[in-house]
């Protein structure tokens, strides 16, 4: 009885051992799924969430749907975003936006009364990436649907200035180049196609 | 060729022999790091060292570069001479049993007709090695490790030794050349199809007798951070690696030769044979290491007390009659 057993036992064991050696042998001759950074990219970023980004119109590349409502920044938990709204008289106080930006205060709403013809894009929108802890509120609050998610996988900096992010700018030199530019210049890159790689 | 130094002198065949083994351990060494990294990468769908030299070629000789180029410190509460005899004795030993290994039928480095009990003693000597290492080392898991390392090769040298003393039953011999010979050329002339069990045991004890993975509790990361080799640096962590390739490269050897009909093959017997036996048995050794756990240290023990040493024992006595009732 407990003979018999202890063979059955030998023998699930032997076959266990030999499934083991069967799957890493076939993983062995399957071809490698390492993607080699410098020499090859995923290009599989549309899923990265990197740093909130600011849409531009449909029709102007180069202006927000931004309504400067500073929605984004009073919903964000880490007080990143910094929203300096156009100024709502005529004739503009040269440095309020400025004092705004230095004190890191929201400009309110604009009202209603402003005239409709003027752009209530803002003049100012800046991220503070290096508190960013990317919860997407923001995102999510926009009513103008002007921020997402941006692709930048390739962010990198020596110092905490370079988290601080202007993303008009960035938008506008986005909208010139037609797409950003991607940091690592190696001439021999080239994306992995995502048909490659089996999923796990 | 003079009068006073000719191939004929056995002392200068040994000086030949043992320049030239110490040339193939080496570059066995550093070929087999190479294989052993390639084959984890493979096995893991990583392509593992890639950025030295093409394809990472150049990586083990720049790795052993840095081992050569490190310092060696010795523990200040450590014994200092047995320390450092340690790693000479690990490698030393090992050397000397390449010499009974039979590579092709006129590549003899001595005329010996206990070969396999030369191989069989001095890889013995290891295990000294090891226990040197782990006392003088002053550590605890050196210590702890070099424990592990004596109990488990007492226990796998037992088995070990009754599945080789079955094939010499078989070729009633215990020289080398004279087992290879009396296999064919033909895998089912091989002992491995003769005898298959003892096969099997013989393989499974070479790999707890050279401390490999799944076997490789004296050195257990995960609990002894390095077991008996911890305290060391440079080239003496270096010969300790050395050795075990070496080891693994002398129980391939002794494999093929026992088991698998040596420098015998279908076509064209030769030293190519005897290579590719060699080296398909070390990529067995290399893929069960990246396949299988650690098994724990009582299963360990349990594996070769219960199993098998018992099953090693019938198989020994059922060859015996078998030799008795066929010869």
């Amino acid at each position: 009885m407990s003979v018999s057993n202890s063979f059955k036992d030998a023998w699930n064991y032997a076959k266990s051992l030999l499934i083991g050696l069967g799957v890493t042998g076939k993983n062995f001759v399957k071809p490698t799924i390492t993607v080699v950074y410098p020499w090859q990219q995923v290009d599989n970023l549309s899923t990265f969430r990197g740093h909130v980004e600011l849409i531009p119109k449909d029709d102007d590349l180069f202006t927000p749907r931004c309504v400067a409502c500073g929605a984004c920044a009073d919903a964000c938990p880490s007080h990143c975003l910094t929203v300096v709204a156009p100024p709502k008289t005529p004739k503009p106080k040269a440095d309020a936006p400025a004092a705004a930006l230095v004190e890191g205060r929201v400009i309110p709403k604009t009202e209603k009364a402003a005239a409709p013809e003027k752009s209530r894009a803002p003049v100012q929108f800046f991220l503070d990436y290096s508190l960013c802890s990317l919860c997407g509120q923001c995102e999510r609050v926009c009513p103008a649907k002007s921020l997402r998610f941006s692709n930048n996988v390739y962010l990198t900096g020596s110092s905490r200035e370079d988290f601080k992010i202007d993303l008009l700018a960035r938008m506008k030199s986005q909208a010139a180049g037609q797409s950003a530019p991607s940091r690592p210049k190696s001439p021999a890159t080239a994306p992995v196609s995502e048909k490659e790689k089996e999923p796990a | 060729m003079s009068m006073t130094l000719s191939l004929a002198d056995p002392l200068v065949r040994l000086i030949l022999a043992l320049v030239g083994i110490f040339a193939f351990v080496a570059l066995n060494g550093l070929v087999l790091v190479y294989v052993e990294r390639k084959v984890a990468g493979f096995c893991q769908r990583r392509p593992g060292p890639l950025h030295v030299g093409p394809q990472g070629l150049i990586q083990p000789i720049v790795d052993a570069l840095k081992l050569v180029g490190k310092q060696l410190l010795t523990p200040p509460k450590g014994d200092r001479v047995l320390f450092w005899a340690a790693p000479l004795l690990a490698f030393l030993p090992v050397a000397l049993c390449f010499l009974p290994l039979p590579f092709d039928a006129s590549l003899k480095a001595i005329e010996l007709n206990l070969g396999l009990v030369l191989i069989l003693a001095f890889s013995g000597v290891n295990v000294i090695a090891l226990c040197l290492a782990g006392w003088g080392s002053g550590n605890k898991w050196g210590i702890l490790g070099a424990a592990r390392a004596v109990a488990q090769s007492v226990a796998y040298e037992v088995p070990l030794l009754l599945s080789v003393l079955a094939v010499a039953f078989m070729s009633g011999s215990l020289d080398l050349f004279v087992v290879t010979e009396s296999q064919g050329a033909w895998p089912w002339q091989w002992y491995a199809l003769k005898n298959p069990l003892a096969f099997l045991i013989f393989i499974v004890c070479a790999v707890a007798e050279t401390n490999r993975a799944p076997f490789d509790l004296p050195e257990a990361e995960s609990e002894l951070t390095a077991g008996f080799h911890t305290e060391y640096s440079g080239m003496g962590f270096g010969l300790f690696f050395l050795a075990e390739y070496a080891n693994m490269i002398v129980v391939s050897g002794v494999a093929a030769a026992l088991f698998l009909g040596g420098y015998q093959g279908p076509v064209a017997s030769g030293i190519w044979w005897f290579l590719a036996k060699l080296y398909a048995i070390l990529l067995l050794i290399i893929w069960l290491r990246w396949t299988y756990p650690r098994v724990r240290f009582d299963q360990l023990l349990n594996l070769s007390w219960k199993r098998l040493t018992p099953v090693a024992l019938l198989v020994l006595a059922g060859t015996a009659i078998a030799v008795r009732l066929g010869g």
